[in-house]
């Protein structure tokens, strides 16, 4: 070789680049389908209004932002977790990422932080929105179900980086969808042991422990809720950054 | 001695094998990797980049594996064939985010002489999403070139490219291998390596077929016989008069015609008309029937 290029080169090892989120956030936003982020949150708001002005029972705010919100806060951290790394991978794009000396867990947890943020924007904070329509801005289930939102953003969203990084991107969407719509939709709420392994559930469990109302049908303890939620987290990115770590381009015979 | 070597590797993805025990070294300079689509070259070419791990055989790069070895990326380039680029970026904003993600210490000055290499400074503030497919293989380089690595892997480059860009890319190419890079790309077309000079690989089927000087491997495609499909309205008659011309080596009577082999291309073109005219047949089919590139490298391996 003709001599060894000198140079310095910054640390690698550091969990998150600017670089990478900054690509990742410009991507996203790049996309027709960031339109499609505040649509659910426009709506949420739009029903709480509506039903702050016409319902006659008091009931319907735990219900309602439990269940119509917490699914529009997972299926936004579907759209949005299963595109930081999903959209890339399925565009090629991603591997100008990868062929870099930049570790695969600082890719991860870049774009975990992204998705996170966008989900704690798009849907969190409309949350808290709706529910400050329907209950004031201090109430209690205000601000519960905004806490349990902000956690259900963090859960969520490392659960479906975790899928596209192991499945292929279409596939981790119809899991995601399956997930959200069969498992924590359906069966959590028939199936009592289900709930252990929901996010949905940590949300409530985090969301009951400031609002106390039994009418969000946390069936966790906070204690279980936290407990499980941070291990989830933990073990799903951790199976991300391996999974990436073993990225193999696909399909391509030739 | 930054050098690449698979040591008997292989592919396959269920029961197609893609990458048949394949073994070599490739040293500084520029190396080409040919074949015909589907030979292998893309999955060679990702397994040495990291990005599909051998089913059997040993793939190192600097001596250290490349699979789950980001940190190989310090010294070593990948140009994916892919065109998936950042298309919201601009040219520059592109390169410099490449920098950045090498953490080189002056991203901007890096950025811009890698820029200028690729003669893209002209384009360099336009949105990639702007660019035609060659100004995108061109910013592709650009950042892959732009922390000097000493190993650059370009997978089909000149896909795209008119001729002047290809002459600027080839000329590049063998600038960065006079300076002792290890510069690696593969091709399907052999008309578009015809000006490199190096070494070639040329894999057929998965197989290391052959390899060697580009210019040895020219001359033989040079003059290499053709074979054409010749129909008229007496074959009999058009074969035997065929067969007393120099130019021509070999003639079958087939139920399909005549199949002939022509030792120079050139002469058998010109003369078959006008000999067919003098014997008053009447041509009906002229067809090269080896034009193809697997026949093309077939030929090749043969030699």
């Amino acid at each position: 070789m003709g001599g060894q290029h000198e140079r310095t080169v910054h640390t690698m090892s550091g969990l998150f680049s600017g670089v990478v989120m900054r690509l990742t956030l410009r991507a996203i936003m790049s996309r027709k389908r960031a339109l499609l982020f505040a649509a659910p949150a426009v709506i949420l708001i739009g029903i709480s209004a509506l039903l702050k002005a016409t319902a006659k029972s008091p009931v319907w705010p735990p219900e309602i932002l439990g269940t119509v919100g917490y699914l529009i806060l997972a299926l936004t951290a579907l759209i949005i977790g299963g595109s930081v790394i999903g959209a890339e991978v399925e565009d090629g794009s991603i591997l100008h990422l990868l062929a870099t000396p930049i570790s695969r867990r600082t890719v991860v947890l870049s774009k975990y932080v992204v998705a996170v943020a966008l989900t704690m924007a798009f849907a969190a904070v409309p949350e808290y929105l709706a529910g400050a329509i329907a209950t004031g801005a201090s109430s209690s289930l205000a601000i519960g179900l905004f806490c349990g939102a902000l956690a259900g953003s963090v859960i969520y969203n490392a659960l479906f980086v975790m899928a596209t990084a192991v499945f292929s991107p279409s596939r981790a969407l119809a899991i995601g969808l399956l997930y959200v719509l069969l498992w924590e939709g359906l069966l959590a709420s028939i199936v009592p042991g289900v709930g252990l392994l929901s996010a949905e559930h940590y949300s409530l469990a985090i969301a009951n422990s400031i609002a106390d109302n039994s009418a969000l049908h946390a069936n966790l303890t906070v204690g279980t809720g936290v407990g499980m939620g941070a291990v989830v987290t933990v073990a799903a990115l951790a199976l991300a950054v391996n999974r990436l770590s073993a990225f193999s381009i696909k399909g391509d015979v030739a | 001695m930054t050098a690449i070597e698979l040591r008997g590797v292989s592919r396959w993805y269920g029961n197609v094998v893609a990458v048949n025990d394949i073994t070599m070294t490739i040293g500084p300079g520029v190396t080409g990797l040919l074949g015909p689509n589907g030979a292998g070259k893309t999955t060679i070419m990702h397994m040495i980049a990291g990005f599909l791990a051998p089913s059997r055989g040993e793939i190192t790069v600097a001596g250290r594996s490349s699979w789950r070895n980001p940190a190989m990326f310090r010294q070593v380039a990948l140009v994916p064939e892919r065109d998936s680029v950042y298309a919201f970026l601009t040219g520059t904003e592109f390169v410099v985010a490449t920098a950045r993600l090498h953490g080189l210490p002056d991203p901007d000055a890096a950025a811009r002489r890698a820029i200028e290499l690729l003669e893209m400074t002209e384009a360099q503030d336009r949105k990639i999403s702007t660019y035609s497919k060659g100004m995108r293989q061109r910013i592709k380089v650009a950042a892959a070139l732009v922390h000097d690595p000493e190993v650059v892997l370009l997978d089909e480059p000149f896909n795209g490219m008119d001729p002047r860009q290809r002459l600027h890319m080839m000329d590049l190419l063998h600038e960065q291998g006079d300076q002792g890079r290890v510069i690696v790309f593969s091709s399907h077309i052999l008309e578009e390596v015809e000006r490199l000079s190096g070494i070639i690989q040329v894999i057929v089927g998965g197989r290391l077929a052959a390899s060697g000087d580009f210019r040895a491997i020219r001359r033989l495609m040079t003059n290499r016989p053709h074979v054409f499909l010749v129909r008229s309205s007496d074959d009999r008659a058009l074969g035997s008069a065929l067969i007393g011309r120099p130019a021509v080596s070999a003639v079958e009577l087939t139920s399909h015609g005549l199949q002939v082999r022509a030792s120079d291309y050139g002469t058998f073109t010109r003369e078959v008309a006008g000999l067919s005219r003098d014997h008053g047949i009447r041509l009906t089919q002229l067809l090269p029937a080896d034009e193809s590139l697997e026949s093309v490298f077939t030929y090749l391996l043969a030699s």
